[in-house]
């Protein structure tokens, strides 16, 4: 039952992949996927980020009832569960919603209307011209987003952290600033770069294979939101499991 | 010109197409006709490889289309043009856009070379200086011209047409079919309509097929049409009230 629809997906990444028919076009595609999936994603980015960084910070201050544990672990957590977890992935399974449900609905309402058998009957790649740019913007954009989510993240936890009397600046600074291990960040750059491909990927594959109406553009938008949520979950515990 | 071999395609277990065999010739308009669910939007779509056939051949200029590879369909696709039932224009562009698009994809011209083409094709559909419109702000029957100014861009050698009157009123459907024919006589393109609109069939229908039950049942002139004694045909042609006073 996997099967067949994997081979398909892998099929139409074939027909991804091909030789584009005009660079300049693509290119131009290129970037208009990276203003769109990056600058406009930006806010609902910043907004999530400052807060996961506070609720961090809070509930980590909250848990730490041991005279024996210096308050300045907060800082630690707050800045290796963005780093590792936080940022990478509730950022993807919030562009998944945002994106994917766009990218699902975009291609589903053109296979619907027939613009991609116009596009094939032109001679055009259509896999490729539609999903490439979005493929190529996405994993520009989004590990460049992921970057700006974990700053945001720990001056979230920061504010939080002092504003409450939690902990004190000095002491969440020296957290943040000791033990770093940079290859957590490494971690994270190759978790945003697949989950960045699940995104784009598998709601590009929901609206390309629609069929019917409205109805069904709305159902593989969902199901391109769902099936994506699952997979960047299986996609962290896989690279955390390989490269942790 | 087109030519068909013993088309069979299946959808699981229901066959569509039971091994069609036409020709197709340049220059003239040729109708794909019959109701609902006999096959006709399958066959065009078999012809332009929108679906494979599950067996039969469809030669263009005797090159196997069927048998080519991608990079060989491309290179023939690019002598295609197709205006679609819902005209399938891209609804990011604007009218220029659309018509532009194929010659931005596919040839190397200037932009004012490019910029002179689309404003030919506007001329030749009668929509001059509406390049800057988006296509929602377009009626029905504009984006039925600006679909055929889209089709006939590149200068195509087949002109495909999927229910071209389709959701339009009379008048204007006159006018798409007059258009279509008049490309076809002026570009000598091997153009295939498929409709069901009887006004389409004794207006244009130079060379008419009528698929039944996914076979060919007949094949004639819109001169023939009327009096021919095949049974299915006459039930198909002669549906409407006013057609049957028009019998009698």
């Amino acid at each position: 039952m996997i099967f067949y629809p994997l081979g398909k997906y892998i099929l139409l990444l074939k027909a991804v992949f091909r030789k584009p028919e005009k660079w300049s076009l693509y290119r131009k595609e290129i970037f208009h996927e990276m203003n769109y999936m990056g600058v406009g994603s930006l806010g609902i980015i910043c907004i999530i980020s400052i807060f996961l960084g506070a609720v961090t910070t809070v509930q980590t201050a909250f848990q730490l009832v041991s005279d024996l544990v210096p308050k300045s672990v907060i800082g630690g957590i707050v800045r290796d569960s963005s780093i590792l977890e936080l940022s990478p992935t509730i950022s993807a399974i919030v562009l998944a919603g945002k994106i994917g449900s766009s990218v699902a609905s975009q291609i589903g309402t053109m296979r619907v209307t027939e613009q991609i058998d116009a596009l094939e009957i032109m001679g055009i790649n259509s896999p490729g011209y539609l999903i490439l740019p979005k493929i190529i913007g996405a994993i520009t954009m989004i590990p460049l987003l992921v970057i700006i989510s974990i700053a945001l993240s720990i001056v979230g936890g920061y504010l939080a952290g002092t504003a409450s009397g939690a902990v004190t600046p000095q002491s969440f600074i020296e957290g943040l600033t000791s033990d770093f291990i940079p290859f957590t960040f490494t971690v994270s750059m190759v978790k945003s770069v697949i989950f960045a491909f699940i995104i784009t990927s598998v709601a590009a594959y929901q609206g390309f294979y629609t069929h019917g109406g409205a109805l069904e553009v709305g159902q593989s938008s969902t199901k391109a939101v769902v099936i994506s949520c699952i997979m960047i979950l299986f996609a962290d515990y896989i690279v955390a499991q390989l490269l942790l | 010109m087109i030519e068909i071999k013993n088309i069979r395609k299946s959808f699981g277990h229901r066959t569509v197409l039971k091994g069609i065999s036409a020709e197709f010739k340049d220059g003239i308009t040729n109708l794909v006709i019959g109701g609902s669910g006999s096959g006709k939007t399958t066959l065009l779509k078999c012809m332009v490889g929108l679906h494979e056939p599950n067996s039969g051949s469809v030669f263009y200029d005797e090159r196997n289309f069927t048998s080519m590879n991608f990079e060989a369909r491309t290179h023939v696709r690019t002598e295609i043009g197709m205006l679609f039932q819902g005209s399938a224009l891209f609804d990011s562009m604007n009218v220029e856009e659309n018509i532009m698009f194929p010659l931005n994809m596919f040839t190397e011209l200037s932009f004012k070379e490019k910029r002179d083409r689309v404003n030919f094709c506007l001329e030749r559909v009668n929509l001059a200086g509406n390049n800057q419109l988006l296509v929602s702000e377009l009626s029905g029957g504009m984006k039925k011209r600006v679909g055929i100014a889209r089709a006939i861009a590149m200068n195509p050698k087949y002109l495909f047409c999927d229910e071209p009157n389709s959701g339009l009123d009379p008048k204007t459907a006159i006018v798409i079919d007059e258009l279509i024919q008049e490309i076809t006589e002026e570009y000598r393109t091997t153009t295939i309509v498929v409709t069901h609109d009887m006004n389409s069939v004794m207006g244009i229908g130079e060379n008419i097929i009528f698929l039944h039950q996914g076979t060919k049942w007949w094949e004639g002139s819109n001169k023939e049409i009327t009096t021919t004694d095949n049974k299915e045909l006459n039930e198909f042609v002669f549906a409407s009230k006013f057609m049957k006073k028009l019998q009698k």
